[in-house]
């Protein structure tokens, strides 16, 4: 029994440490995809230096998944859901990285000084793929996974907005050819959110796993 | 009665073990059997056990499980203590005749032969087949003679050059002819626990059965015995069926095909042991292996 319950115990702290990095990672998201529109020198720094907690997180989370694979050999869904935290852990992370990736290019934007172009709105984009993030660490805090499907649905109106911006930057550095720093980087910021939305589909699809015991693949 | 190779001495209870009384106590509930669900039916079985009930006195152990044995397969049988799997492994070779009380209904086939046909014999029936049992529990003889009783007594020798063969093949199969070959008059009961379970899978198989029944045959051994016996396991599967009692879920995730699941008398669920192990249909098959109950 004292085996059973230090398992119970370390499968609530596992999906606790998840929920935590979970609620880090988006918040970072939310962050950086608002300095797109209102750069802000000390946030951006504050996001591209503060990534070490996400990956010590990350770290942390593995062991104890390896620790509980290695001590209590679980099977069915308690199997199903340590492998869906080591694949939703990685995904984390890496998202944890876009967040990054997207502060550095604000900052990198921001040094050319542009205030004769208009700022690209990406802000669609960003509201989408916050909403396939955060449906996507809701359907694993109740596991629900209709609730997970829906985020595949999202996908495509992201990838859509990524397309539309690659031809607009396009028009854009032919008409200012002189920067194509500065556009690039702008369509990076595409990039980097349409990844966001990959891995929340990702997630989705480990959460259906979890849920059904099905390999569920969006493509 | 006579003492065959797969009779060993703990093969003749006659009175009711505990596990037996667990069994009967819990069977008090029962009243209409549970559907099983999964695959408790293969294409090419080589046993058939259909609507099967036991009884002891007027209580009810086991209720209608009907499942196949496939060829060359390892069938794993788990659940709680009490719920009928090691009273159902009994049935396939009649080893519950040995108890006065108990009383089995339904329809088991071998190759398609009712064994409990008033004209079977139960002598040749069990080395067709054979047992092994939870603890190591070879005969007060030399190793030699622990492998040569069966095929003496079933008559499959004629000569001594064939007996010796047969001793050789089946230790050698059994994974423990290089350990005994220099030692083979030295008493059975002088080896390790481990040596004496594979003695006695040797002396099983060396009547050359069609299947072979395991109950917990490692629950006394050590990881390193327990791992060579499974070894052995998965060895022999490509000559017999076997089934397997286990109350090691690891055990039956690493050396069955199919896992069947047991609840008190009931056949829960029957499929294949990595869909049972990793998304398993029944509520109650997850709650068990997953440890919630049990």
């Amino acid at each position: 029994m004292d085996h059973h319950f230090t398992f119970t115990h370390e499968l609530n702290k596992l999906n606790k440490k998840l929920l935590h990095l979970s609620s880090i990672v988006e918040e970072k998201i939310r962050v950086s995809t608002a300095l797109i529109a209102s750069y802000d020198s000390k946030l951006t720094q504050a996001i591209i230096n503060s990534d070490y907690e996400v990956d010590d997180l990350e770290v942390e989370i593995e062991e104890d998944c390896l620790k509980i694979l290695a001590l209590h050999q679980p099977v069915a869904r308690d199997l199903r859901f340590i492998i869906a935290v080591i694949k939703i852990n990685n995904e984390m992370e890496r998202i944890a990285d876009m967040a990054v990736n997207i502060a550095m290019r604000v900052d990198n934007i921001a040094k050319f000084n542009r205030s004769d172009v208009d700022l690209y709105d990406f802000s669609p984009m960003s509201k989408k793929v916050i909403g396939m993030l955060k449906k996507s660490i809701d359907s694993l805090i109740n596991r629900d996974s209709a609730l997970a499907k829906t985020v595949f649905l999202d996908d495509d109106f992201v990838d859509d907005f990524r397309n539309q911006c690659y031809e607009d930057i396009k028009l854009r550095i032919k008409g200012d050819p002189e920067h194509p720093g500065y556009h690039i980087n702008t369509y990076l910021l595409a990039r980097h959110l349409e990844r966001i939305g990959d891995r929340a589909v990702n997630i989705a699809e480990e959460v259906v796993y979890l849920v059904e015991g099905t390999i569920t693949r969006f493509n | 009665m006579e003492l065959t190779a797969n009779h060993a001495s703990n093969a003749f209870p006659t009175m009711l073990s505990e596990e037996m009384l667990e069994e009967a106590e819990q069977s008090k509930t029962l009243a209409t059997a549970r559907k099983t669900v999964g695959t408790p039916f293969v294409d090419t079985p080589r046993m058939t056990c259909r609507d099967i009930q036991v009884f002891y006195g007027d209580k009810q152990a086991i209720n209608k499980m009907s499942i196949d044995v496939a060829s060359n397969e390892v069938l794993a049988m788990i659940g709680p203590s009490g719920c009928g799997k090691s009273t159902f492994l009994r049935c396939l070779n009649r080893m519950n005749d040995t108890v006065l009380s108990c009383r089995v209904t339904g329809e088991v086939k071998l190759d398609g032969t009712d064994i409990y046909h008033p004209s079977v014999d139960v002598v040749p029936l069990r080395a067709r087949v054979g047992m092994v049992f939870q603890k190591p529990n070879p005969f007060p003889k030399s190793i030699y003679d622990n492998i040569a009783y069966g095929p003496k007594i079933h008559g499959l020798t004629k000569n001594k050059d064939e007996l010796d063969e047969i001793i050789e093949t089946s230790l050698i199969r059994a994974g423990l002819w290089d350990e005994v070959k220099d030692r083979l008059q030295d008493p059975g009961t002088g080896l390790s626990g481990g040596q004496q379970q594979r003695l006695c899978i040797a002396r099983t198989i060396a009547v050359s059965p069609e299947v072979i029944l395991m109950d917990e045959p490692c629950s006394a051994l050590d990881p390193i015995a327990t791992a060579r016996v499974e070894e052995l396991i998965a060895e022999l599967r490509t000559q017999f069926s076997i089934v397997i009692v286990t109350h090691s879920m690891q055990q039956a995730a690493r050396v069955s095909q199919r896992t069947a699941y047991f609840h008190l008398g009931d056949l829960i669920e029957v499929g294949a042991t990595e869909k049972v192990f990793t998304n398993p249909l029944h509520q109650l098959t997850e709650d068990y292996i997953t440890g919630r109950f049990g």
